[in-house]
């Protein structure tokens, strides 16, 4: 079977749960290999050898985290160049992708994004898309070059098969262009104890309905409660009542988990597109011709500061 | 300077979307637009020139020929002058194909900072600008938030994968914008009036030297083995709150196991 490589996200070692769903991915599909780029690689090794990675490259570069993407596509490709790989697997993240598109030119190699499943198939890896604001599933595969696939958290769930992955540290070329965005702070997101949006089960978000940051607490009691991740629309987060990288929608965070809370949305079609694959839905909506009502296995037509506290006490009760 | 602000035309996103049996977009039986979050690098384009910066802004897209539309709707908003890039060969074409031939035409227009949209509101790859960053050889400074153009050099905010990021680079330079920059503005009557008299000119593939069989959907780097609706979500029970909306709604929860 081919090597498979599998992009590492991660930050200062601490692998991210998308790299363990990625080498269960590339398992199926040949033998993986994972890429770490950046420093902490000692602190990565168990935890990708016990999802299976056979091989790591390391590229401890320090160019990797001062400027953007780029050295990160010079190593990728440097390492493709060398390993001659069946596919190259890349978390769908801004980063990756990006990497995964300059690679993809670099190689002449077709790019699939945003892929929710990968299998073998007869023409190498077959993918699997969401598209149209999830109304739609694709079918697809690459036809030229080394098949080049993001793939979106929660795409398969994680599993060990613990490996002695040989590590191989590599010294990389890096390109003219790889200095010329220059990364001049990073502020690292405030950590929070509840679970992230893309990898927490329940899922519970307000919306304009919220009608401020201070009453958000609402939907932060009913989350807590369930040991869910708060959501938001984007008319909440534009608002400044919750920070942006809880924005669930197209242009925030697409999830699917078991349940979907949501509370005074209205449901449009680019906040759909960010939630309707989720197995169960839920809205609690004082407008009964509110659109979210079409999706939902269960929906309330109520005042949301009446249901959900109800809501949070009737929980705590039954645990 | 040179901008150029690249804006695709998609279907509406608001209208059943779907497929032809080949795998390539259904454009016939849905209208289609400037995809919306194109605006917001337009409006971008337009306070870079408000702010005192000497630019040229001029829109490029590659589309059918009623793509014309978005590039009027463009010049409605603002800026100079516009290229649409139209041949029979191009349809069905790729990320990889879209960016050869995106690549060409900024080049033969000439540019000291492209401005693109985050993702197109269709393919959504969001991958486009940095693939015209690799093609041209010029930095990417991308998903930004925020932008600011000064002295030659351009400065953001990105929110990257862990952290959020001030990110600069030299021009030229690609760049593409969010929904978070802020609002577009609306063309005005005079502004659709004016627009109906800025150049647009209309090339093919011969024009920007590229072979027809580089791009297209025979040539297209992956391909679309099936798509196929998902079923419709069937609406279940909706209850109205009459005092035990929540006691309801957790006997919900606690039947699928979630309580
Ligand atoms: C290019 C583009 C990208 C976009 N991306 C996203 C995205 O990623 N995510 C996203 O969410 N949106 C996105 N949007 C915006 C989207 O179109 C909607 O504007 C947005 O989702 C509306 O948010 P909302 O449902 O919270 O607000 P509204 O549509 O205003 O709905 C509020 C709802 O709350 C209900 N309500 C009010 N008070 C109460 C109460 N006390 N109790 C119960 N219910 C109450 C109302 O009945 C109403 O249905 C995007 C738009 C565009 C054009
Ligand atoms: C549902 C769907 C899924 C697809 N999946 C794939 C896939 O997996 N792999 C693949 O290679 N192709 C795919 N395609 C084709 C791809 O979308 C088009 O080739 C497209 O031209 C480039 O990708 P994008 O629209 O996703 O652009 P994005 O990378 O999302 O666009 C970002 C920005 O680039 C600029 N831009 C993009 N296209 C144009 C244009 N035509 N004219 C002017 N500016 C433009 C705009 O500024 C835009 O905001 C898919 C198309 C659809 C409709």
């Amino acid at each position: 079977m081919g090597e498979i490589l599998v992009l590492v996200d991660h930050v200062d070692g601490a692998v991210r749960k998308p790299t363990l769903e990625l080498l269960t991915l590339a398992r199926r599909i040949g033998e993986p290999s994972a890429v770490f780029l950046g420093k902490g690689a000692d602190a990565a090794t168990e935890t990708l050898g016990r999802y299976g990675a056979q091989k790591i490259y390391v590229v401890d570069a320090a160019e990797v985290d001062e400027y953007l993407v780029v050295p990160k596509a010079d190593a990728l490709a440097q390492v493709a160049g060398a390993v001659n790989p069946a596919a190259i697997l890349v978390p769908s993240s801004p980063d990756g992708r990006e990497v995964g598109a300059r690679v993809a030119v670099r190689l002449g190699s077709g790019l699939i994004t945003d892929a929710v499943d990968v299998v073998a198939g007869e023409n190498g890896p077959e993918t699997e898309q969401s598209v149209f604001a999830a109304t739609y599933q694709v079918r697809a595969h690459v036809t030229k070059g080394t098949p080049i696939i993001t793939v979106k958290p929660n795409a398969a769930t994680p599993e060990e098969a613990p490996a002695t992955p040989a590590v191989e540290s590599v010294a990389v070329k890096f390109s003219a262009a790889a200095t010329g965005t220059k990364v001049v702070s990073r502020a690292p997101r405030e950590k929070s104890d509840r679970p992230e949006l893309t990898e927490a089960d329940i899922v519970v978000s307000g919306g304009r309905g919220v009608n401020g940051a201070e009453n958000f607490v609402v939907i932060e009691r009913v989350a807590d409660a369930l040991g869910a991740a708060v959501g938001a629309s984007r008319a909440a987060v534009d608002a400044g009542w919750y920070p942006h990288s809880h924005q669930v929608g197209q242009t925030g965070t697409q999830v699917s988990p078991q349940l979907y809370i949501a509370a005074g949305i209205s449901g449009a079609i680019q906040h759909r597109a960010g939630m309707q694959t989720s197995k169960t839905i839920v809205a609690i909506n004082k407008d009964e011709d509110a659109p979210i009502f079409d999706l939902v296995d269960y929906g309330v037509v109520g005042d949301l500061f009446k249901v959900l506290p109800q809501l949070e006490e009737e929980i705590n009760k039954r645990k | 300077m040179k901008i150029v602000v690249c804006v695709k035309y998609v279907p509406d996103a608001t209208a059943d979307r779907g497929f032809n049996e080949d795998g390539t977009t259904d454009r016939e039986s849905v209208d289609s637009l400037l995809s919306e979050l194109d605006e917001y690098a337009i409006e971008q384009a337009l306070q870079i020139v408000e702010s005192g910066v000497e630019a040229e802004i001029t829109y490029l897209t590659v589309g059918p020929d009623d793509a014309t539309d978005a590039l009027r709707k463009a010049l409605a908003m603002g800026g100079d002058n516009a290229v649409h890039v139209n041949d029979d060969d191009i349809q069905g074409t790729d990320a990889l194909g879209t960016s050869l031939i995106l690549a060409k035409a900024i080049e033969a227009n000439g540019y000291d900072l492209v401005i693109c949209g985050m993702a197109s509101t269709d393919g959504g790859m969001g991958v486009v600008p940095a693939m015209l960053a690799e093609r041209l050889g010029v930095p990417q400074v991308t998903y930004l938030d925020e932008v600011k153009v000064e002295g030659g050099v351009v400065k953001g905010r990105r929110e990257g994968d862990t952290a959020t990021e001030q990110v600069e680079a030299s021009l030229p330079a690609v760049i593409s914008v969010t929904d978070r920059t802020g609002e577009a503005r609306f063309p005005s009557f005079k502004g659709i009036m004016a627009a109906r008299k800025k150049p647009l000119e209309s090339k093919d593939l011969d024009d920007l030297g590229i072979d027809s069989d580089e791009v297209g959907l025979s040539a297209a780097w992956s391909t679309v083995d099936a798509a196929t609706a998902r079923p419709a979500r069937t609406k279940g029970e909706v209850v109205t709150d009459e005092g035990e909306g929540g006691v309801q709604l957790a006997t919900f929860l606690a039947a699928k196991k979630f309580i």
